[in-house]
């Protein structure tokens, strides 16, 4: 019974006082994030990760806090689904379909009761899975060498492109941002400066923080002014929340069904969270028929999505610490954090730091229940704070923004940097090109170069190495395969487009 | 009309070119491997290229653009964040910050009372909230000269 050795190992750290006041904050913080619109899990983390190394926290401590944080987002995304129509984050959006109806029918409380259960039994179901998995995959992991690394790193980015987005080149443009941005700095090889024009600042390439909180935070920032932050009023009042028990176990199947598909969904590499929702609530909806009344406010509606993403998010941790490569935006972020802190993620993590990992996984443990108690008993706190109004909170989050980078490279130069990405991204979004690729591209960069060279170094400069192995070919078939079959999927699967009312 | 698409894709070609350009001058050094330091931004370049020109010829609809008045607060908004930029260190933190938030959140919510009540308010919390309640240290309150 080596899990039950390795999560009694990982409860004695998730359980003293600091680590376990760190959980329960990061859950705290995270729900608030979650449920104020604008702020996703994805921009929520990469505002708190320059605050989280002041602290001086050491690997397991931001860890813990930051996926804390990544928990409670998603728990919190569905408040403003449900009460004000407005997805808290991308992975809430379905919620809203039948949230808000229930809503409006006067039933707010239930449908806030309802997926927060939801969220609690897709991310238990989540975490245990990823318990029971991740060992398992790490073990697999140590066959891979370069070229299987190169070849996974590929399929990461194409199905990020594939699934994730409407439009295959621009999905294939931002990785190649990404990855172009990658290679300013010294040469890993050679030691030479590349794509620097001379620039000292350069010399150590660009940091992925300063792009994170640039293309997530700042971006966000720049939408918010150009909507003059419209359609952020106080929609539904919430008097009275009672438990409508016999709903909640009338939803079981649909729960259980909607967690082991989100779960599945999460692991896919560049899938994340959004399609976990999105696919659950339509298998619900195909299931129930017509007689379920699904848009119309219906507690298997609410629960289906929120289930299906708080699982994906779990899963999306999977590869990120098995193999390195991220499942989502927000778990590049995490991955980010872990990179900082000098960690690599892959299968020898799991040998060599086990108090890392399973410190991490029984938090993750703990924060369930936590959030399972602020998002039910307490979720009158979260609703009194969605009604910070938007100019106070946006110009909040570039202040803390700024600061925050800024007490981690001290430099103006990177601020500077930060604000160019913040614009680059907008003018990425309004042309409809997704910036997490880019996020994907800065981080894997290097190792995917590095990988790629060491295998031609391995086989003489012999291109055909790359497709050497049973493993490397399985992994270039699903990267082709993953890029180019949603062009023809794409007219049964669509990616969740915002909902208007 | 199909503008916006057709002209990032022209740009991206621009710049993806100039870039495969620059890896060409990239110093190579006497421990060379097979694939060296030039071939991965070659092949990173070419990719983006092609995307470009995808782009260029089977742009998607224009998103809805902003206004021009849209353009030039958005314009103003990135002003005042690099102004922020540069004035953070010899300013200090609250003279700089109560400016710049005040002009976000007046550009979110044009009510001027408002806005400057949010600067001044954001400046000294966030302050305190840094220096004593996290303890950055690494920020001034006021310029470096004032304080001597």
């Amino acid at each position: 019974m080596e899990i039950l050795s390795n999560l009694a190992l990982g409860f004695s750290i998730a359980l003293t006082p600091f680590t376990l006041t760190l959980a329960v904050l990061g859950c705290f913080l995270g729900t608030i994030i979650g449920a104020l619109p604008g702020l996703g899990p994805s921009n929520g983390v990469a505002i708190l990760i320059p605050l989280t190394f002041t602290f001086g926290l050491d690997a397991t401590s931001a860890l813990v806090l930051l996926t804390s944080v990544y928990y409670g987002a998603m728990y919190g995304g569905r408040i403003s689904s449900i009460l004000l129509n407005i997805p808290g984050d991308e992975p809430a959006l379905m919620t809203c379909l039948d949230g808000y109806p229930m809503a409006r029918n006067g039933r707010p409380g239930d449908a806030l009761v309802i997926s927060g259960v939801a969220s609690f039994v897709g991310a238990l179901l989540a975490t245990i899975g990823l318990m029971i998995l991740a060992p398992l995959l790490a073990r697999v992991a140590y066959l891979f060498g370069p070229a299987e690394y190169f070849a996974l790193y590929l399929l990461a980015f194409s199905t990020l492109g594939g699934i994730a987005s409407n439009n295959q080149a621009k999905a294939a443009l931002a990785s190649c941002i990404g990855l172009g941005i990658a290679m300013i700095g010294l040469d890993n090889s050679t030691g030479m400066p590349r794509f620097t024009g001379g620039n000292l600042h350069l010399m150590d390439g660009v940091d992925f923080l300063v792009a994170i909180v640039g293309l997530f935070a700042i971006t966000e920032v720049f939408f918010f002014i150009e909507s003059h932050g419209k359609g952020s009023a106080i929609g539904i009042k919430l008097d009275k929340v009672t438990i409508p028990w016999r709903e909640i176990w009338s939803t079981r199947w649909t729960m259980l069904r909607s967690s082991l598909l989100g779960f599945v969904a999460g692991i896919l590499p560049g899938a994340g969270a959004s399609l976990g929702s999105f696919l659950t609530y339509m298998m619900e909806k195909s299931i129930a028929g017509e007689k379920g009344g699904f848009g119309t406010g219906v507690a298997k509606g609410v629960a289906a999505p929120e289930a299906g993403n708080n699982a994906a998010a779990g899963g999306a941790l999977v590869p990120m610490l098995t193999l390195g490569v991220p499942g989502s935006g927000t778990t590049a972020v995490l991955l980010a954090v872990l990179m900082t802190l000098n960690i690599t993620p892959g299968p020898t993590l799991f040998a060599d730091r086990p108090d890392v990992v399973w410190g991490l996984i029984a938090s993750l443990l703990i924060a369930n229940f936590v959030l399972l108690a602020m998002n039910v008993p307490m979720v009158k706190v979260f609703v009194r704070i969605l009604s910070v109004p938007p100019w106070i909170l946006m110009p909040g989050v570039t202040m803390v923004s700024f600061v925050g980078i800024y007490s981690l490279t001290g430099s103006y130069f990177d601020l500077l940097l930060m604000v160019a990405f913040g614009a680059l991204g907008y003018s990425l979004r309004k042309l409809d090109i997704p910036t997490v690729p880019i996020i994907l591209g800065i981080l894997l960069g290097n190792a995917m170069e590095d990988n790629l060279r060491r295998a031609m170094v391995l086989s003489g400069g012999d291109w055909t190495y790359l497709f050497s192995s049973a493993i490397s070919n399985g992994l270039w078939l699903a990267a082709v395969l993953g890029f180019v079959a949603p062009l023809f999927l794409r007219r049964f699967i669509k990616k969740p487009q915002a909902v208007t009312d | 009309m199909r503008v916006g698409d057709r002209i990032f894709g022209l740009v991206t070609i621009v710049v993806a070119l100039g870039y495969i350009l620059s890896a060409t001058n990239i110093q190579t050094s006497f421990m060379s491997d097979p694939v060296g330091s030039k071939t991965f931004p070659y092949i990173i370049g070419a990719v983006a290229a092609f995307c470009g020109l995808i782009m260029l010829i089977l742009p998607d609809a224009d998103p809805e653009w902003p206004s021009l008045a849209g353009i030039l607060n958005l314009m103003i908004a990135l002003g005042a964040l690099v102004g922020y930029a540069y004035a953070l260190k010899p300013l200090g933190f609250i003279g700089p910050t109560t400016v710049v938030s005040a002009i976000l959140s007046y550009q979110i919510a044009p009510n001027l009372a408002r806005a400057i009540l949010t600067g001044v308010g954001l400046a000294v919390g966030l302050f305190f909230l840094f220096y004593y309640g996290l303890g950055l240290t690494n920020i001034d309150p006021f310029p470096k000269a004032l304080l001597g």
